[in-house]
């Protein structure tokens, strides 16, 4: 059983682990600032941590040595489109404007290691909806331009926050070289050459949220979150902005899944490590009631690839309940037995039986935006 | 010289002190200080090298107007004062 849990919040990222006596808050680092982004990379035990300071822009750090130091490493960004500002002249700002929509990175949003064979590898998916990687643990970052040259990209447009960005990233244990992204809003698209080429992948889903004769357009998906198998990554779950799919052939076709109580609609799934058939979800309402059905906080479990599911509460609030599981709010361990959930009301659930029965590891947390076994 | 100073908050993240700098604008007196100090550029500038939406810049307790090109003039005498906007949070 996973003994670390990394927890990204609005105001710090705090490590909780298992001792004699239960979970506890070990500590926290980068106390009031908000981490958007953790990951403990299981190959080299580095931690990297990404920051979206309000007033100064995203921040990457690293530690070595299991978050007693940090150093800050490079951040993904774009080229400049034009002269850097500070070579400019006065004649030179009078010149033209047109370039002002040019990128910048808002947010590290995704942030996954490469496989085992590509040591030092690292990807980041951003806001804006660009797919950066690293060869050296984070001291570069070089975009991937096949994807941000899609002519595509044009259709793409922001879910939940203002611009498109790139929210899961899937490598496969198999071959690193194959990659699924999901974007919210943009799909989803697949890689087999480490994303010199991409081709979407959406068979199946729908858009409720888009004019009929648009729903099942490619571009316009909101996956809120993917998850792969890590035993049989050609598994993958979905869960959608208006529904759950499934795919068992990476992504090619997707089955929506129905009729599950008591919601549909939500942002966080996870899946067993070892059993693709086994996911779990945290519905609500639906988008516009972003709150539990009946304020009654459940995590709905299948066992049997979607064909029917358990509500899961033992342990979870049952009335006046609020919070809501963001996309990167709810995790497994290595070991598929352990579940880690928390809210954006700044609670934090863990689960040591696979969801039967939750206990309130830490409440009054800052808004948690996503957690992590480590 | 033009003399630039940084809001204490910046100085969590990185040091900055005060410092004196040559140049014409705020674009000149920044590239001085970024020669000292690069980690700074991304905490001010975006990835464009425009001022940061979140970051305000004033010379002589006037707010720039070119946030594009910081083509806004400095004299010898100014002072430049870097400041998080309270639109940041």
């Amino acid at each position: 059983m996973s003994q670390t849990i990394r927890v990204a919040t609005r105001k710090g990222l705090i490590t909780v682990v298992r001792g004699g006596e239960g979970w506890h808050i070990d500590r926290t680092d980068f106390l009031a600032q908000p981490v958007s982004m953790v990951l403990a990379d299981r190959r080299d035990n580095t931690l990297y941590c990404a920051l979206r300071l309000g007033h100064f822009g995203p921040k990457l750090h690293r530690s070595e040595d299991r978050g007693k130091n940090w150093q800050e490493i490079a951040v993904p960004a774009f080229a400049a489109a034009r002269t850097a500002a500070d070579t400019r002249t006065t004649a030179d700002a009078a010149a033209t404007d047109k370039d002002q929509k040019a990128p910048s990175v808002d947010m590290i949003w995704s942030l996954e290691a490469g496989g085992v064979d590509e040591s030092g590898v690292l990807w980041a998916g951003t806001i804006p909806g660009a797919l950066f990687r690293s060869a050296d643990k984070g001291d570069s970052w070089q975009l991937v331009t096949a994807l941000w040259d899609l002519p595509a990209r044009a259709e793409w447009f922001g879910g939940g926050y203002d611009q498109p960005g790139i929210h899961s990233i899937c490598v496969d244990p198999r071959n690193s070289n194959r990659l699924v992204l999901a974007i919210s809003c943009g799909g989803v698209w697949y890689s087999e050459d480490a994303g010199a080429s991409w081709s979407h992948r959406t068979q199946g889903m729908r858009a409720a949220y888009m004019p009929p004769e648009r729903a099942y357009e490619p571009n316009i998906q909101d996956p809120h979150r993917m998850v792969a198998c890590a035993a049989q990554p050609e598994a993958l779950w979905v869960q959608h902005h208006n529904g759950m799919f499934r795919s068992t052939d990476r992504g090619l076709n997707w089955q929506e899944i129905e009729n599950v109580q008591p919601s549909t609609f939500g942002f966080a799934v996870a899946v067993h490590p070892n059993e693709p058939d086994t996911a779990w979800f945290v519905p609500a309402v639906k988008d516009e009631c972003r709150v539990p059905v009946n304020q009654q906080l459940v995590v709905t479990r299948t066992r049997d690839g979607g064909r029917s599911f358990e509500s899961l509460r033992t342990g979870l609030p049952q009335s006046e309940c609020y919070d809501l599981i963001y996309r990167h709010g709810l995790d497994v361990d290595a070991a598929g037995q352990c579940l880690v959930m928390g809210s954006t009301t700044g609670n934090l659930w863990i689960s040591e039986n696979q969801g039967d029965s939750w206990q309130l590891a830490a409440g009054h947390l800052p808004p948690i935006y996503a957690v992590r076994f480590s | 010289m033009p003399q630039i100073r940084f809001t204490a908050n910046l100085q969590r993240h990185l040091e900055v002190p005060e410092l004196i700098v040559t140049g014409d604008t705020v674009a000149e007196a920044f590239q001085q200080v970024f020669l000292g100090n690069p980690r700074l550029r991304s905490y001010l500038l975006d990835d464009q090298g425009s001022v940061r939406q979140h970051v305000a810049v004033f010379v002589d307790a006037k707010l720039i107007a070119d946030r594009t090109h910081l083509s806004d003039a400095v004299k010898p005498d100014s002072e430049i004062y870097v400041v998080q906007a309270l639109s940041g949070g």
